[in-house]
């Protein structure tokens, strides 16, 4: 497949003139080199480069900052897996809000990769009567206990199956990305993911100059243009290099575990073997690795 | 080279007939023009400042435009049951119209395609569907595989329609080992385009009211419902205003057939709520947002009804042989079954399967101004390509257009004249 890719983009040099010119009139964020750039997954080590540079530069000088673009691979024997203990959760929504910054999510319009519910005691975990919208001032809330949810990274997921374009995979250490160069913004695979873990960018994405983080990763926080879907990644820029994800690392009752499930010694596989652990939905088997249980 | 020179011929002389017409033709295509230019205007608003002009939100992230694609593939599917009577069953007074279903199914596509197009948040990449120089993702992306069956669709149907019209254009008879399997290859084609727009629904284990195994037949028996309702009227004004022959028997017919694919439709619509209604599970929450509401949120409810009305009112309209054959209560019931089937795919099918969405949030949708003037310039662009489509066949079928120094002649020869010895 590779060999082919440099027919393609001379190819698409040549007659995607009128047709790059028409889509430049709606879409101003549009630079000659994106619109031609392949597919990640399979886009040749000097393509890479050159298209880094160019990330790096753009970023740079619209943040006034200089800003790193990483495409660091999966590591070797690591599949990441996540557990959250709901007997500890307080629904305090800074996992919320460190996710946001972290990744470089919108600021105007609002995007938020974990939504928290707040559902009741009596009903257990109920979808129909959560409550997504709750005061956090007030947090915990007598009776009620509290859920955060985000993308599962499941074994099977759902929304790549549904991509027509291939724009969203699963990579070797479990993670399910998103080429946001690639994607078209169908949002098949919004209709497709049964956690409301997937975000559409519906206009273009705002993030003030002093909050971006500049370090970033092709398949995770770099900033999203208007038109195509994002979603939690694990922090993928942080875990590839060892480090936990923000979320985990904000949680003030450490109740988010993360770790290396091929690695008997890691937190979450303690928690697999000791404690009571459930997914969400497990009847759609999906297989979510991320895993909730109750620690207490 | 001659074929060359005569398809030229046939393409200007094409253009003449277009371009002449009484002062209704030219109000009706000065209309649709307008309409068309406000559609893009609002069009390039959207491009710019993004989907965020239209209602929808991640809560619910198909609607509207995603709904009358699923609408319109229906219509394009319609043609089937012009063609089987004809063509099956050999049923002579519909043979001469089967070219108008396959006219509309061209016009039906190309609004399907712009419906899509006008959907998704990157039409610039649109390209990345194409083979070899996109990745296009089959085959486990059903969407993948409707871009393929219905570009499949649009160009068979334009094959047969400009290889049927060129020949009669010549004065020839489309020879029959051409002509024969392509049509009949049309039918197995509509059932896929329809199939496969409900799979892409119904493999979405995400979203129950979607992943019941009864979506592809309602949507078949929908599709023949409403599709035909279209082309009813078509026939009568045809006939009224050309001289086109079109035999009373023709649009008895396929009122009939109609009021079979109306039975079923409603069968089918019963058997769901029937499933869901007498089980209860939590699962009825869609049902229940669709004819009653949640709470305050009664958006769609009063269109849902209408829908079930109109449906119901055409059933019995066409069920009566005494109704479907007199001119006006036939007409009643197509505009009924139109707007009923129009608004249960439009909006029935979609938004109910999104609200609440998959965290139990109900976020109300209803469209939004923007999206119903881009619905309207789409609808716009069809009823265009139509109304020109039919304006350069029917003179070709009386025999009326053809190439100079040739003899015209009657496609159907057979039924003008008494009996036909088979
Ligand atoms: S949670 Fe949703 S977005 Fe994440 S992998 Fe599963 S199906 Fe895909
Ligand atoms: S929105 Fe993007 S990632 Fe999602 S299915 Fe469409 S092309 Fe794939």
């Amino acid at each position: 497949m590779s060999r082919t890719l440099p027919n393609r983009r001379e190819f698409l040099c040549t007659v995607g003139g009128c047709a790059a010119a028409a889509a430049a009139a709606g879409c101003s964020d549009l630079t000659h080199t994106s619109w031609f750039r392949s597919r990640f997954r399979e886009m040749p080590e000097a393509e890479k480069k050159t298209i880094i540079a160019e990330l790096e530069k753009e970023h740079s000088a619209r943040f006034q900052q200089p800003v790193t673009v990483g495409v660091e691979p999966p590591m070797e024997n690591v599949e990441f897996g996540y557990a959250l203990d709901i007997s500890r959760c307080i629904g305090c929504r800074r996992c919320v809000h460190a996710c946001v910054d972290e990744n470089n999510q919108s600021r105007e319009p609002q995007l938020q990769w974990i939504r928290v519910l707040e559902m009741d005691k009596e009903k257990g975990i109920d979808f129909a009567h959560a409550d997504a919208y709750y005061d956090a001032e007030s947090v915990p809330r007598e009776g009620h206990f509290y859920l955060p949810v985000a993308c599962q990274q499941c074994e099977n997921p759902a929304c790549v199956k549904s991509c027509p374009v291939g724009a969203t995979w699963k990579e070797k250490d479990g993670i399910v990305v998103i080429d946001y160069d690639w994607c078209i913004g169908c949002r098949c695979c919004m209709s497709a993911c049964p956690y409301g873990a997937r975000h559409f960018n519906y206009a273009e994405p705002s993030i003030p100059t002093e909050k971006l983080n500049p370090k970033t990763h092709y398949l995770g926080n770099r900033p999203r243009m208007k038109g195509v879907v994002e979603k939690c990644t694990w922090c993928i820029q942080r875990t590839r290099k060892g480090r936990y994800p923000a979320c985990v690392e904000v949680c003030p009752v450490g109740a988010r575990k993360f770790g290396n499930l091929l690695d008997p010694e890691s937190e979450v596989r303690y928690v697999l073997e000791h404690k009571r652990v459930f997914v969400l939905k497990s009847e759609l088997n999906t297989r979510p690795k991320f895993f909730y249980f109750y620690g207490l | 080279m001659a074929t060359l020179r005569h398809f030229w011929q046939f393409v200007t002389g094409s253009l003449r007939i277009v371009t002449t017409g009484n002062r209704f033709y030219w109000a009706w295509i000065l209309g649709l023009m307008t309409l068309v230019v406000i559609g893009a205007i609002t069009y390039v608003d959207q491009l710019r400042t993004g989907l965020i002009t239209t209602n929808m939100r991640d809560q619910v992230s198909w609607a509207f435009y995603i709904g009358n694609f699923t609408f319109l593939v229906g219509v394009a599917a319609a043609a089937i049951l012009l063609v089987i009577p004809a063509y099956v069953y050999h049923w002579k007074p519909i043979k001469e119209v089967v070219i108008l279903g396959e006219l509309l199914a061209i016009a039906a596509i190309v609004m399907c395609g712009l419906f899509v197009t006008v959907d998704v948040g990157r039409p610039d990449r649109l390209w990345h569907l194409i083979p070899g120089l996109g990745n296009l993702n089959v085959p486990s992306s059903l969407l993948a595989w409707d871009v393929v069956v219905l570009n499949g669709y649009l160009v068979l149907n334009f094959v047969i329609v400009t290889y049927l019209l060129f020949s009669l254009y010549r004065g020839r008879q489309p020879a029959k080992g051409v002509f024969l399997p392509l049509v009949l290859f049309s039918i197995p084609a509509a059932i896929a385009i329809h199939t496969v727009t409900a799979f892409l629904y119904n493999g979405l284990p995400a979203r129950p009211f979607w992943n019941a195994s009864i979506l592809a037949p309602r949507f078949i028996a929908s599709a023949l419902c409403s599709g035909p309702a279209v082309l009813l009227i078509l026939m009568q004004l045809l006939r009224r205003f050309t001289k086109f022959h079109i035999d009373d028997r023709a649009i008895w017919k396929v009122a009939e057939l109609m009021a079979y694919a109306m039975f079923i439709n409603l069968f089918l619509l019963g058997a769901e709520v029937f499933k869901d209604v007498y089980s209860n599970t939590e699962h009825m929450v869609h049902m229940r947002y669709m004819f009653f509401g949640i709470g305050e949120h009664t958006a769609i409810v009063p269109y849902m009804w209408l829908a079930v009305f109109c449906s119901f009112g055409a059933f019995i309209l066409f069920l009566i042989p005494k109704t479907r054959r007199h001119p006006v209560t036939l007409n009643v019931g197509c505009v009924l079954i139109w707007i009923g089937v129009y608004l249960e795919k439009g909006m029935g099918l979609v938004i109910p399967g999104m609200t609440p969405d998959t965290l139990g949030e109900i976020y109300e949708y209803f469209p939004s101004s923007s999206e119903l003037w881009i619905a309207a310039g789409i609808f716009a662009i069809g009823f265009l390509a139509f109304t020109l489509m039919v304006k350069v066949a029917t003179p070709i079928m009386l025999g009326e257009f053809h190439l100079a120094g040739v003899e015209p002649i009657n496609p159907h020869p057979e039924e003008h004249g008494a009996v036909h010895a088979h």
